[in-house]
């Protein structure tokens, strides 16, 4: 299984100014985060707002440039951000957002921003962009009509289809979608998700698939990844880890999320503070809201470390001898 | 509040510089300095040593560099026309256009200010439909055209006033009311607005919800906050005392710093226009930072994010 | 005009197009008019404007022959301020078109590169708006003389810092918003995402901005030509005129007075006209 994009160790840390005199305060927005996406297979990436899993999927994509460590897209770095080359690559990756109509301009008709990859990237004589742009439109399940429209004149579903569309138009092999489905209603969350899965499946495209709610995650993820305060906490594939959370926060993730064919008891209630990512907690980040934690927790950092199978967990109560110590599962 | 005053400082400065660059840059585009100062038809050596004598033959930084060491002596250069020394061909012009533009300040603060408060009270009223009127009138109307209809009503059909010169205080009303009514409307206009802003505020409604008089309201909380943006553009007519006269001065034959910019110009006489720049700017930016502090007292909010940036 | 006439405008207006108020009908029906004279001005000019009829001097209007009277030299003050309002306009739009140009231009550089860049076109902005730009002209037509596309050119640096920072301002929140971001991560070039979406978003704003400098300048062309120092003889334009007519003014004040009321009359029109597109379009603007 060769993976399509491998993300090595990448940190992002934006500097914050607060108080009167200009100090300035670190935000450690990604801290050391490794990830690999084999191809034609979907990564969930799990996380609480300021979690940092947006700024990874910016990396991931070439959006923003890492501090240190390194994305390799194809088994070929990512271009330096805003040159020729880097431009070239937007054709190959693409991103679906979560405010569709923020993503789109109201002042030009959805098939004109359709066929705006192709224009830009120089893709095929017109005539070819026309034809296209129409079995743009029906692959995401959207007429011609609506290809005349405004994305004003649309509802947010039909507008999140029609960004779908403008990131498919150049055949990518990868897709980030952040969020993707958040800003819509719930009935129309599925149709979209559906939507996604399917094209996924035909169109074999890599994914990341960024969102704080595990059921959509679970329905079209291979894998997962559970992001907290800038580092990933747990990581294997995503049946496995919905059903047998090892971290004591996906525990609580995974319980506080109702789901077919799981008992609802032992539920895990987090107490303390929602993270901040700009007063990060020494040792373990996730210790003062952990039902469990111990002393060992509030000093040392405890690092990602493979338990079994393709599972990794970062927890000082996991692995070795405490590894079954869960009240319930 | 410390790091406030140190940035307009700093940025009144740097426009001062930009200033002394522009009329650097453009006397450099203009063509060869010394033929343009000494004329076409100064004897060859003559140039050369006028070259030389301002360093001419020196790279272009250095004459940079120099030209701002020249300016920062006083030495402004000589008028072409009578050899005298600019600076003093212009500072013995200011009292005349101080004249006109001074009693023209009082009278558009006067008349402006209150009428603007007035309007804004009174909003609907017939009173404020003559301000908005006047207001719009004293933007269209250009100060030549005002002037010339004020010459042609008072000086040529009823004979009351003198049309130009400078003989007796007489002689000043005119040019004063031309140069106050435009002002005045101009003023009125924002005042207004910046009442009318103010008055619409939760804090005002609240003020008098709870049964504080109106006229407290209005001279305590209400005028307070409309004189923030009125300062601003009170402290831009008062850096134009020195030069915002130049088109009456010239339709009333005033001899002030106005007159004497447009002959100058005319003539090409390049030391006294240069001077006169450099002096608006200073009189523009020092108004502009007496602007900037006042600010500081008025606006608390301002302080701070001040500091902040 | 009398109070029946008006009313049957606006009774005309009203059931055709029912938003426009009789203010703004009229002042764009008196641009368009000024446009249609300016356009066509050789072709409707009686005379040609600078030929003379010595025995006609200081004509009174009204009379067959001229209708607005003639000047000092006996010619045609009709067909002068024809002439004048062609030049005078002429200037008026090459010069809001060129700040225009480079306005919104410093403005998206600003946008685009902020840091350094940004600081500059801001201080730029900022020395421009803290220096009376009648000075500033005047300064550059002594050191350069006197040219009509000088006096265009340096015309067209008057206003730009406003559309700099209009267009600088909605640019960066532009930036911030979705859409620009999402073309740009399309691998979009800077100038397909200024050009093709930013700016078809911001020119409500900027054409708002537009109606507001158009009448300034105007007015600063007229007060450098009233001077002696704009438009020069033998081209005419309105302050031109107002500025020779003035030697007139007892003897002849009809010289003086048709291009002032023209003056006064086209900037009222798009000033009351651009009131009204920015509260219509832009009710945020100033």
């Amino acid at each position: 299984m060769s993976a399509l994009v491998r993300v090595s160790t990448v940190s992002r840390t934006y500097t914050m100014r607060a108080g009167l005199f200009g100090r300035t305060v670190d935000v450690h927005a990604v801290d050391g985060v490794s990830l690999s996406i084999p191809k034609g297979e979907t990564l969930g990436l799990v996380g609480e707002s300021g979690s940092g899993k947006s700024t990874t999927g910016r990396i991931v994509l070439g959006l923003e440039p890492p501090d240190r460590g390194e994305v390799r897209f194809d088994g070929a770095p990512i271009a330096k951000l805003a040159t020729p080359q880097w431009r070239m690559q937007r054709a190959r990756m693409q991103m679906i957002f979560q405010d569709p109509l923020g993503a789109l301009d109201r002042r030009l008709p959805v098939a004109a921003q359709i066929r705006e990859p192709l224009d830009i990237h120089g893709i095929g004589t017109p005539a070819e962009r026309e034809a296209r742009v129409r079995e743009l439109l029906r692959s995401v399940e959207l007429t011609e009509q609506h290809g005349i429209r405004y994305p004003g004149a649309l509802s947010g579903g039909q507008r999140q289809r029609v960004v779908l569309a403008r990131a498919l138009a150049t055949w990518p092999d990868f897709l980030v979608c952040d969020e993707p489905v958040s800003a819509l209603d719930v009935s129309i969350q599925a149709q979209v998700v559906n939507l996604l899965t399917d094209l996924q499946a035909q169109l074999s495209l890599t994914m990341l698939f960024i969102s704080h709610d595990l059921r959509v995650v679970r329905q079209i993820s291979n894998f997962v990844a559970v992001m907290y305060l800038g580092r990933i906490v747990e990581y294997g594939s995503a049946d496995d880890l919905f059903a047998r959370p090892e971290h004591p926060y996906t525990q609580a993730l995974v319980s506080a999320s109702p789901a077919p064919g799981r008992r609802s008891a032992g539920r895990v209630v987090l107490s303390g503070d929602p993270p901040n990512p700009a007063a990060r907690p020494a040792g373990c980040a996730f210790h003062p809201r952990c039902p469990r934690a111990i002393a060992r927790c509030r000093n040392e950092v405890p690092q990602l470390a493979s338990i079994a199978g393709d599972r990794q967990v970062a927890c000082h109560l996991v692995g070795g001898s405490q590894v079954h110590s869960r009240d319930a599962a | 509040m410390v790091r406030f005053f140190a940035i307009r400082i700093f940025r009144a400065l740097l426009t001062i510089v930009l200033v002394v660059t522009f009329a650097f840059v453009v006397l450099r585009l203009s063509g060869d300095p010394a033929l343009m100062i000494m004329g076409p038809e100064a004897p060859p050596e003559v140039i050369a040593a006028f070259r030389k004598a301002w360093g001419l033959d020196d790279p272009i930084w250095m004459q940079y560099v120099d030209y701002f060491g020249a300016i920062a002596k006083g030495e402004l250069g000589r008028s072409m026309r009578d050899g005298r020394p600019a600076i003093a061909l212009v500072l013995e012009r200011i009292p005349a256009t101080l004249m006109l533009t001074l009693p023209a300040l009082v009278f558009k603060v006067g008349i402006g200010i209150p009428g603007g408060i007035y309007a804004a009270l009174h909003r609907g009223s017939a009173i404020d439909r003559v301000v908005m009127i006047t207001a719009v009138a004293g933007f269209t109307v250009p100060g030549f055209v005002l002037a010339l209809v004020l010459v042609l009503v008072f000086a040529v059909q009823l004979g009351w006033l003198p049309s130009g010169g400078q003989e007796s205080w007489r002689h000043a009303i005119l040019p004063v009311a031309t140069l106050g009514l435009g002002g005045a409307a101009v003023l009125a206009r924002f005042t207004r607005s910046a009442m009318l802003e103010v008055l619409g505020q939760p804090y005002i409604r609240t003020a008098s919800a709870k049964g504080v008089p109106w006229r407290m309201v209005v001279t305590s909380h209400a005028l307070p906050n409309a004189a923030i943006p009125t300062v601003t553009i009170l402290g831009f007519m008062v850096g134009t005392l020195i030069a915002g006269a130049v088109v009456v001065e010239s339709v009333f034959a005033w001899p002030g710093v106005g007159r004497l910019l447009v002959v100058a110009v005319a003539n090409r006489d390049l030391a006294v226009v240069q001077c006169i720049l450099l002096l608006v700017a200073m009189t523009m930016v020092s108004s502009n930072l007496i602007v900037d502090f006042l600010y500081g007292f008025l606006d608390p909010r301002l302080r701070a994010k001040g500091a902040q940036a | 005009m009398t109070d029946a006439t008006l009313k049957d405008i606006a009774a005309g207006r009203r059931l055709a197009l029912p938003k426009i108020p009789v203010s703004v009908a009229i002042a764009a029906s008196w641009i368009i008019a000024m446009l249609l004279l300016a356009i066509f001005a050789e072709k409707i000019t009686p005379y040609g404007f600078t030929q003379l009829d010595l025995r006609n001097r200081l004509a009174a209007p009204g009379n067959a022959a001229h209708w607005l009277g003639t000047d000092e030299l006996g010619r045609d003050v009709l067909s002068r301020l024809l002439v004048s309002i062609r030049i005078s306009l002429l200037i008026a739009f090459g010069a809001t078109a060129i700040s225009t140009v480079v306005g919104t231009l410093l403005g998206f550089l600003a946008a685009h590169f902020r840091g350094i860049v940004e600081q500059f076109v801001l201080m730029l902005a900022d020395f421009q708006a803290s220096m009376p730009f009648l000075i500033l002209a005047l300064a550059v037509l002594a050191f350069f003389g006197n040219s009509l596309t000088l006096l265009v050119g340096l015309m067209g640096l008057f206003g730009w810092e406003r559309y700099a920072r209009i267009a600088r301002g909605l640019a960066i929140s532009a930036n911030a918003q979705g859409y620009a971001a999402a073309v740009r991560q399309l691998g979009a070039t800077p100038s397909r995402v200024y050009l093709r979406h930013i700016l078809p978003n911001i020119a409500s704003t900027l054409i708002v901005s537009t109606t507001l400098v158009f009448p300034e300048v105007i007015l600063l062309e007229s007060g450098l030509s009233f001077l002696g120092l704009g438009v020069q003889p033998p081209m005419t334009s309105l302050g031109n005129m107002v500025g020779y007519g003035r030697e007139y003014l007892t003897r002849a004040p009809w010289i003086m007075l048709a291009p002032a009321a023209t003056i006064v009359v086209t900037t009222l029109s798009v000033s009351v006209i651009g009131d009204w597109l920015r509260d219509r379009l832009d009710p945020t603007l100033q």
